[in-house]
């Protein structure tokens, strides 16, 4: 086990030099700190005075590991439009982004895996007919159209929920957070089940498939044979048996419910880092669209081991060998 | 004699595929005492291992009991519900698979695997399941068994794991077992270790066998019936030492006819002409007709019933050797 975390750290901090070099390169092409920080006013002289003194003429390795190095000590650069470190831009907004997907994934949780093994263990019962026609069409269903359909039916038409924002946060100890008031949970709502709709097909899908092939299998007739109760043989010797290829998906499929992050928090108005960033975008600002980048990915990167963590717990082969 | 341990009868097995139901278990009989020993055997399809499953009703999907009847220390097993028939199974019977490789689950501690039968069927203390638990790998001579009850089972090799197979087979102290190939899958060296050990145990538990193979010379050795299949049906049953001594089916006489000197171990079946035929083209009349030498007209119109041969223990399903 020491074996194999030690392996992952060193794994995840190549990832995270692939990450930054990448996100380094694109601002060093295209983005101009020297504009960033002074105006337009200033003259061409000036200007390259102040590029040498920022060592922006520095050679292009030079100047990534100086940003390597900064980037250690929690420094990424200054956000144009902010006037702020992009750092503390976006620690403001990361608490909705985390929360959000924390919500999400307690979502496609709490559905996948009960519908999933419900319809494996009943093939062909109603209940798995429906839950199947309903997930093939769900996978093609985009999101922003769930967003729109859920805004449209919960927030207008019924009044129900609230479809904009957070509502109200509590700060503790620096995070805003939505989970503690009645108010921020219900902003909840919608969001979060229009972002786990994107996985919630392919979860129970996948989920359904993996159950049925290890019901199928040797120990199963085995457990059967030995005349174990039916629940102790579905939920504990196959269930355990279904979860490890369902976790490695989880795990590569966390990057893109990132990615979607984007378009839930335009659409909801969700002021959390995703958000933030399509605003970058829009204003070219090269600092903090690296900074987001660079923090995702670490985001990213700390997902995944903790994923390829339990991983290791449930998978008693990988504690023996350290490798999978 | 009070009743036998185990009396199948007529039992009748189908798989409902879409074209129709397939028999593969055509009407089979025969009966089991008390420590008694049978063994089971014919070519691949002929349906031994439907046989011994449906023996616990545990038949793979498409597959149902089609008819005839399973009786269990004088208790009907089809009649039992659900609940009624978990409580046979691994507790009366215990079954072996062929493949330890595939047997035990690979994410879950030996322990795990061999307290939760032990908690299926008695109602004692985690501590002394854990008993029962190194008191059976002690029995089928498991090494340092402390140690093994707290390993998975890809730390055991094939012949370890077989073992702790059996060593689940045991712990409730069933009366019969049922083992289906238990060799087939492991290395020469370590078949007759596992044999022996069966037979040993069948023994000083007293327990009784189906040990179900292709192999003769394994049956020769440990049983003391034998009943050779073909093609979903028991085509010569009768004592192992009658039957291997004078086989007087032509198919069982071409079966032994193919183990170099019976005495010797290990060594596949090889060919009588031609191939069983599969469930789909079942031949009229007597099923083994076209790959016999000995088949007359009658053997191309009629099905032979299985019928004893001149007062022995012996039955016999041939219109030619049965006279
Ligand atoms: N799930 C199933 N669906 C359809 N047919 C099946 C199924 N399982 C078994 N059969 C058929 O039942 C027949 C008997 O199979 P069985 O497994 O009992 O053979 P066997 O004698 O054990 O052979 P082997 O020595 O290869 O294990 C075969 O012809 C097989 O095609
Ligand atoms: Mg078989």
């Amino acid at each position: 086990m020491f074996a194999f975390i030690i392996r992952r750290i060193i794994q995840a901090v190549i990832v995270m030099l692939v990450i930054s070099f990448i996100g380094f390169s694109v601002q060093h092409s295209i983005g101009d700190p020297v504009r960033d920080m002074v105006g337009e006013r200033v003259s061409e002289a000036e200007r390259e005075a102040l590029r040498d003194k920022l060592g922006l003429n520095d050679p292009f390795l030079t100047q990534y590991f100086r940003f390597v190095k900064n980037a250690c000590y929690g420094d990424l650069g200054i956000s144009y439009f902010h006037n702020k470190p992009t750092m503390h831009v976006i620690l403001r907004k990361a608490p909705a982004t985390i929360e959000l997907i924390f919500a999400t994934t307690i979502i496609i949780l709490l559905i996948t895996f009960p519908v999933g093994v419900y319809s494996a263990i009943n093939p062909n019962s109603w209940f798995s007919r429906v839950v199947m026609g309903v997930s093939t069409i769900g996978v093609a269903v985009p999101v922003f159209l769930t967003a729109i359909i859920l805004i449209y039916i919960f927030g207008v038409e019924l009044q129900w929920l609230p479809a904009f924002g957070r509502g109200d946060t509590v700060n503790i100890w620096g995070w805003e957070t939505g989970f503690l008031t009645k108010d921020g949970l219900l902003h909840l709502i919608l969001p979060s089940i229009s972002l786990a709709s994107i996985m919630l097909p392919l979860y129970i899908r996948l989920i359904r498939s993996e159950m049925m092939e290890v019901l199928e299998t040797e120990y199963i007739k085995f457990a059967w044979a030995k005349g174990l109760n039916r629940y102790r043989v579905w939920l504990l010797h196959a269930f355990k048996n279904t979860l490890l290829p369902v976790i490695t998906v989880i795990g590569v499929e966390i990057g893109i419910l990132f990615a979607f992050t984007l378009l839930t928090e335009t659409v909801f108005q969700w002021q959390g880092m995703g958000f933030m960033f399509l605003e970058a975008v829009e204003r070219a600002d090269t600092a903090l669209i690296v900074a987001y980048l660079v923090i995702v990915g670490v985001m990213f990167v700390v997902i995944n081991t903790l994923v390829d963590v339990i991983y290791g717990f449930v998978n008693p082969m990988v504690r023996i060998t350290g490798s999978k | 004699m009070v009743g036998h341990l185990l009396e199948v009868k007529d039992l009748e097995v189908k798989f409902a595929l879409r074209f129709g139901d397939l028999t593969a278990i055509d009407g089979i009989s025969f009966i089991l005492d008390k420590k008694e020993k049978l063994g089971l055997v014919g070519e691949s399809g002929a349906g031994k291992s439907v046989t011994g499953f449906s023996i616990i009703n545990l038949i793979s999907k498409p597959g149902y009991i089609s008819g005839g009847s399973v009786t269990l220390d004088g208790v009907k097993l089809n009649d039992l519900t659900d609940s009624e028939m978990r409580e046979i199974r691994g507790n009366k019977i215990s079954m072996i698979f062929q493949d330890p490789m595939m047997t035990l689950n690979p994410v879950l501690t030996i322990a795990t695997q061999m307290t939760e039968t032990v908690h299926a069927h008695r109602n004692v203390s985690k501590n002394d399941a854990m008993d029962i638990a190194l008191d059976k790998l002690k029995k089928v001579y498991i090494p340092s068994p402390e140690k093994r009850l707290f390993q998975y089972p890809h730390e055991c090799s094939g012949g370890m794991r077989q073992r702790i197979v059996v060593a689940i087979a045991l712990l409730t102290n069933p009366a019969l077992i049922i083992a289906d190939e238990p060799t087939t899958a492991l290395d020469v060296t370590i078949q007759a270790g596992i044999t022996d050990l069966l037979s040993e145990l069948c023994e000083t538990d007293d327990m009784g066998l189906i040990l179900i193979t292709h192999d003769l010379a394994v049956v020769s050795q440990v049983t003391e019936k034998i009943a050779v299949m073909y093609a979903g049906k028991i085509i010569e049953t009768g004592l192992t030492e009658d039957i291997i001594k004078n086989p007087r089916h032509p198919y069982t006489q071409g079966l032994i006819g193919s183990i170099p000197g019976t005495q010797e171990m290990g060594k596949r079946l090889t060919q009588i002409k031609g191939m069983m035929p599969t469930l789909t083209d079942i031949p009229k009349g007597c099923a083994f007709h076209p790959r016999c030498d000995i088949g007359e007209q009658i053997c191309r119109e009629t099905t032979p019933l299985l019928e004893s041969v001149d007062g022995e223990k012996r039955l016999i399903a041939c219109h030619i050797a049965g006279v």
